[in-house]
């Protein structure tokens, strides 16, 4: 077995290495996701039953006015689609958090931890990755909702994918912050119930702000600060080929601000120093 | 006895087999030690899990890290990985330091953790695939190199299987031909042989050894079956935290006054309980 120059040379790590990398952990987490074919159709379920049962539900009930941007009346399964792509990449970013409890729970996330490459930049290039397949998920649920009279501008297909690329981002950054608090797999379902419910929820996914402020003024201002609002809000300016610019911006810090945390929480001296090794290992 | 004597002993006791080393990248690092622990200590909140711990790891030597479970050696191995951070005292491999310099020492290091860190979804190549692009290796070059180490484990044939179809010693070996994938200098096996049939414990040992002898890899095997140790290795030996001999197998037995690994073992941990006489 020879050596060669990549393998024990001095100084930092090239552009392609950096990108080779990138492109293994995205390849590999699209693989599982093939492999895991009741996570892609419950990620798809669950929007459809929304957009299918509970949107046919209360079309009659809640009357949607002319807001930005939309520029004419709209039916409330319109109204709620974006809300339902960001449901599928909030739980896509829990589900990613799942995976990397279960990782770090039967040694896969060694793996990864162990690279030479910076743990940062891992950590970047797993989020990139859940976003890749919240992608592919979101795609899958346009062209259903495309078939239930769901369709936004065709060069909305393509101004909404930096919103829902910054958007993934966040919320797998959320998910990743979280994961590093949770010990053991079971913790999960508290995630289910104290993180995914309230922010999806507590948001404009589901109904329009005014609304929430006619019937609750304390949940309107939740709402304004819960960032998952501001997640479905850039999906949906962004789906019609338009920018909201506040929710650029906080969507844009959030994702910087859990960035920085997923980052704090795995540097092997701060976050993971304060646990023991792996149930079994002495 | 500090870590020159070690390293002295270490080297006298692989001279043999440093004699017979190709001319490889070992060699110009050979006086540099492959792994130095320095007066490492770490704790979990007050339960004190190493304390003091000070060894190397020669180039081309097979050491045998000896404890008991519960002894420190998986503490041991997640910070020379970099898992959980320095709490006091330093380590480093061919002299870059983990802390300051955790690319360059990690770029020359391949382990196998205790627990098995294999996707069982994906295939043997892909897991393969997988870890070099951890490393920043090519799609092309990985692909000759996952070849090139699955004929060396005498898993080629098992490429496109799934690992979850694997027997156990198969997929340690898949665990060991992925940790030197990317041509690491210093090679670290947590118990490696756990829950093998004693055929394959001995495929996996023969390999390892014969790593050191013609590829000049320096070796930290941890366990805690004494019959893994033969006289040609070194051998340290963890106890509760604590370094309590290490040197070639003869010295080690000779300060404990013992006939076997196995009495030396027992002797200097009784000593230190002191529910056995020295």
């Amino acid at each position: 077995m020879s050596s060669t120059a990549l393998d024990h040379r001095s100084g930092g790590f090239t552009l392609a290495e950096y990108v080779t990398c990138l492109t293994g952990i995205v390849w590999r987490e699209g693989l599982r996701f093939l492999h895991q074919r009741e996570r892609f159709v419950s990620a798809l379920v669950r929007p459809l039953v929304w957009l299918f049962i509970f949107a046919a539900g209360f079309r009659q009930v809640l009357g949607i006015s002319i807001i930005p941007p939309y520029e004419t009346y709209i039916l409330y399964e319109v109204y709620i689609a974006p809300g339902l792509m960001a449901m599928i990449q909030l739980f896509n970013g829990m589900q990613s958090s799942l995976s990397m409890v279960y990782d770090r729970e039967m040694g896969n996330m060694r793996t990864l931890l162990v690279s030479p490459l910076p743990r940062g930049y891992l950590l970047f290039c797993k989020l990139l990755a859940g976003t890749a397949v919240s992608l592919l998920q979101v795609y899958a649920f346009l062209l259903i909702a495309w078939f239930w009279d769901i369709t936004p501008p065709p060069i909305g297909y393509l101004t909404v994918v930096p919103a829902l690329i910054l958007s993934g981002l966040m919320l797998g950054a959320l998910g990743m912050v979280i994961s590093s608090g949770i010990k053991q797999l079971e913790n999960f379902a508290g995630v289910m119930n104290f993180v995914i419910f309230p922010m999806f929820f507590a948001s404009s996914a589901l109904y329009p702000l005014w609304r929430v402020q006619e019937g609750s003024p304390m949940l309107y201002y939740v709402c304004q600060w819960n960032p998952f609002t501001h997640s479905v809000e850039l999906i949906r300016f962004a789906l019609y080929g338009k920018v909201d610019w506040v929710s650029l911006a906080v969507v844009g810090g959030c994702t910087v601000v859990f960035m920085a945390g997923a980052i704090f929480a795995y540097d092997p001296s701060r976050g993971l120093v304060r646990r023991g090794p792996a149930g079994g290992e002495t | 006895m500090g870590c020159d004597d070690i390293a002295m002993t270490m080297s006298d006791a692989q001279g043999a087999t440093a004699k017979t080393l190709p001319d490889t990248a070992a060699r110009p690092d050979a006086a540099v030690p492959a792994l130095s622990i320095g007066n490492v200590s770490h704790s979990y909140g007050p339960r004190r899990a190493l304390i003091d711990v000070d060894f190397e790891v020669r180039p081309a030597s097979f050491s045998a890290l000896l404890g008991l479970n519960g002894a420190g050696k998986s503490t041991l191995f997640s910070l020379i990985t970099r898992l959980f951070g320095i709490q006091s005292g330093r380590i480093s491999i061919f002299g870059h330091d983990i802390s300051r310099e955790p690319g360059e020492a990690l770029r020359l290091l391949g382990v196998v953790f205790q627990p098995r860190t294999l996707d069982l979804d994906l295939s043997v190549m892909q897991n393969l695939l997988y870890h070099a692009a951890l490393h920043g290796i090519g799609r092309r070059d990985a692909r000759a190199r996952a070849t090139d180490v699955l004929a060396q484990i005498e898993l080629a044939d098992r490429a496109g299987s799934k690992v979850r179809d694997l027997s156990g010693g198969q997929m340690r070996r898949v665990e060991i031909a992925r940790a030197l994938l990317h041509r690491p200098r210093l090679l670290l096996l947590d118990e490696a042989t756990v829950g093998l049939d004693v055929k394959a414990r001995a495929d996996i040992l023969k390999h390892v050894r014969k790593l050191v002898s013609d590829e000049g890899i320096g070796v930290l095997w941890a366990t805690h079956l004494f019959d893994e140790v033969i006289p040609t290795d070194n051998l340290v030996i963890l106890h509760q935290g604590k370094v309590l001999a290490r040197g070639d197998v003869a010295r080690v037995l000779s300060e404990a006054g013992a006939q076997d690994v196995n009495a030396a073992f027992m002797r200097l941990t009784g000593a230190l309980s002191g529910s056995i006489a020295p």
